[in-house]
């Protein structure tokens, strides 16, 4: 066989080899600098109670932060989803309200169910900053020393959770 | 001769976008803003990952560019303030990639691929010649 007959088929096998591999990845997602990091300090007012919510919530336990709000359309669509997680009691569910109007979040999770254990209220959204938030909704898996371990970008779902994320925190659960 | 003028100016009206976000800063120097400047325009928005900070108009750009406004004020340096967004985004908000090991494809392999290119060119169109 010539050369110059199998060199265009082996190129074009070679670029298509690649670009089947670009089909499985995620080119924006932007990778979080801080896992393994302890998680960013903060101090909010929660949005249920007349308490204050702050980084000594996450001790002694695995918490899940999601960061959601109302005005957000692709958290509307994991909202199911954070439903039934929250029926599993060894799962905590940390709400971060992002850039809303807490009157607004109170009606919305009144209407459509609240999932959340506490919810912090970041309405500057400068905590999420420091949590490197970019794209609602993200949902950050912090360890029993109030490290985070994972960040999910985008919607939670029975895939990404079975796969992912549940393997994560029974991990994450057996540490002390 | 009208058809083409017409046509000439389709193409050339998407050009009169304005191609910056609208921010309303009181600056205490033109250095302030000359550096505010500089550094939104060499930070990437993470929502829209094909502009700067500068142009787009998402609501986190706007809040980023607000506080490369805040700290320019409270006095920090250039480096201070691009070391607090990479430390919280890490490296995709540079939106020139640094040049370094894990960068050198990125940078080169254009100009590799072209070399390579235009090599085949040459030695098909020499080998055509003498044939």
């Amino acid at each position: 066989m010539k050369l110059s007959y199998t060199l265009p088929l082996m190129i074009f096998l070679v670029v298509a080899l690649i670009l089947y591999r670009g089909l499985h990845l995620h080119p924006t997602r932007v990778p979080s600098p801080l896992i393994n990091k302890p998680a960013p300090t903060f101090n909010l007012p929660s949005l249920m109670t007349h308490q204050m919510s702050s980084n000594r919530d996450f001790l002694n336990h695995v918490t899940l932060v999601n960061v959601w709000a109302t005005w957000c359309v692709a958290c509307a669509e994991e909202h199911a989803f954070l439903l039934s997680l929250a029926k599993d009691p060894s799962i905590v569910l940390y709400g971060f309200n992002y850039k809303d109007q807490p009157k607004t979040a109170i009606t919305w999770l009144k209407e459509h169910g609240n999932p959340y254990k506490t919810i912090a209220v970041d309405q500057e959204g400068i905590t999420a900053i420091n949590w490197g938030v970019y794209g609602t909704p993200e949902t950050f898996i912090i360890d029993k020393k109030g490290i985070i371990r994972y960040k999910q970008i985008g919607p939670l779902n029975a895939y990404a959770w079975e796969h992912t994320l549940k393997p994560i925190i029974k991990q994450l659960q057996g540490e002390p | 001769m009208r058809k083409y003028l017409i046509i000439l100016f389709c193409l050339l009206a998407p050009l009169s976008f304005a191609l910056a976000a609208e921010d309303f800063y009181l600056f205490q120097s033109h250095e302030e803003k000359q550096r505010f400047d500089t550094l939104s325009k060499s930070l990437r928005c993470l929502v829209c990952q094909n502009q700067t900070l500068a142009e787009s108009n998402a609501p986190l750009a706007n809040d980023l560019r607000e506080q490369i406004f805040q700290q320019l004020e409270n006095g920090q340096t250039d480096k201070q303030i691009i070391d607090y967004l990479v430390s919280r985004y890490g490296n995709f908000i540079l939106y020139r990639p640094p040049f370094n090991i894990t960068t050198l494809g990125l940078w080169l392999g254009p100009f590799a691929i072209l070399i390579a290119g235009l090599s085949f060119l040459f030695y098909y169109l020499r080998k055509n010649q003498r044939a």
